[in-house]
């Protein structure tokens, strides 16, 4: 079973649930960016909820199954076309061996997960199909994919089947303003009051930058440090701390100006001040932030983290219920 | 003469010129053909060419230099023979 490449996208990997366990060695996580639709994808399919499927950023792919498939593609809004013909999204669909299989724009979102019956079969690093691309390893040649790349999938499971459907209200929502819940620390302190209340307040919108290693924001107002001397071993702007690891998700704002959250490419450590970090049950939302879109940081303690957790949780197994 | 639009295919800062200090691509009355580049979309730290899917002439760009877009805005209008 295969399927050629004939148009990459922009930036088109392999990606599974992640490489759990090696962050304080440098490998971060890597895996879909939008762990939640990644999982739907594959349910649709009758795949393993982890088996590695095909993440797109901002532009779809074009592709050609050599042989029979049954695909679904989840996440962003983007359309997938069979031999031009138009098909639905968040649906199992059978797809003929020989058939070219495009999308429209990616009309809301950013990243869509195209699964198929068998799963991508790309060899196992560190416990994962995921690529990393800094690394250079993992998913497919450790790289994004490449007009004339040809795709291994596995065995298709006896529970594929077209026409299994995603039911709406379990679908990822798609806002172009999306509220980010954030715990402040661990140098929330470093920020004047002032400055910590204004970037709560502001509106900051998604830079073209952004990405999976991080996701930039600007227009809001710069950020205030309290004056201090800086330690021996910091750098000398005030947005600088003696290095530390970075949790994924951490907020760092680099000369106060635009703050970066950290995704799952991004480094593990380094010499910024995180301000807080995105709650984990909300990266899901930023993965399906266009540049341009707006997003507000609300601030949270961990008790509402929890939470939120255990809603996302239910809310996974809503999925998995439905999806049987 | 029928108008057809290219439309933007991904989202990012749509650039006119291929770099700050060289010419346009293309400018308004220009004729275009099919695969021609009529600017870049600059995205996640990569530029992406934007080629004419059709050919005529430009009858206008509808998008600015250095404009921010989404898929599917409108970038330029075409004139067909």
């Amino acid at each position: 079973m295969a399927i050629e490449v004939i148009k990459p996208g922009l930036a088109t990997t392999v990606q599974d649930a992640g490489r759990v366990g090696y962050y304080n060695v440098g490998i971060p996580l890597s895996g879909a960016l939008d762990q939640y639709s990644f999982r739907a994808a594959n349910l649709l399919v009758g795949n393993d909820e982890n088996a590695a499927v095909l993440e797109c950023s901002l532009l779809g792919p074009e592709l050609r199954f050599l042989d029979d498939a049954i695909i679904a593609v989840t996440g962003s809004t983007m359309t997938p076309k069979l031999d031009g013909t138009l098909a639905a999204t968040g649906e199992a669909i059978a797809v003929r061996a020989g058939a070219v299989v495009s999308f429209d724009f990616m009309r809301a979102g950013a990243r869509a997960y195209i699964a198929v019956a068998g799963g991508i079969d790309v060899p196992v690093v560190l416990g994962s199909r995921s690529t990393y691309g800094l690394g250079a390893f993992g998913g497919f040649l450790g790289r994004k994919f490449a007009a004339g790349d040809v795709l291994k999938t596995g065995p298709a499971p006896a529970g594929a089947r077209a026409g299994r459907r995603l039911p709406a209200e379990l679908a990822m929502p798609l806002p172009k303003e999306v509220e980010l819940r954030v715990m402040p620390g661990l140098y929330y302190h470093r920020l004047t009051e002032a400055s910590a209340a204004r970037f709560f307040e502001d509106t900051w919108t998604v830079a073209p930058e952004a990405d999976r290693i991080g996701y930039r924001y600007r227009n809001g107002r710069p950020l205030e440090f309290c004056p201090r001397q800086q330690p021996f071993g910091a750098g000398s702007d005030p947005s600088n701390i003696v290095d530390a690891g970075y949790p994924y998700g951490s907020i760092q704002v680099p000369g106060g100006v635009e703050p970066i959250i950290l995704h799952r490419d991004a480094v593990s450590g380094g010499g910024y001040a995180m301000i807080g970090t995105v709650i984990s049950a909300d990266m899901d939302r930023i993965a399906q932030m266009q540049p341009n879109y707006k997003a507000r940081f609300v601030k949270v303690d961990l008790d509402t983290a929890l939470a939120a957790r255990a809603d996302r949780q239910q809310r996974l197994d809503q999925l998995r219920a439905a999806l049987r | 003469m029928p108008q057809v639009e290219i439309q933007c295919p991904l989202p990012g800062t749509f650039y006119r010129k291929p770099s700050p200090d060289t010419p346009a691509f293309k400018n308004d009355g220009d004729s275009v053909a099919i695969g021609e580049v009529i600017g870049l979309v600059e995205v996640m730290k990569q530029f992406s060419e934007v080629q004419s899917e059709i050919a005529g002439r430009i009858v206008r760009f509808v998008v600015g230099n250095e404009a921010p877009v989404e898929p599917g805005q409108v970038l330029a209008l075409v004139e067909t023979a």
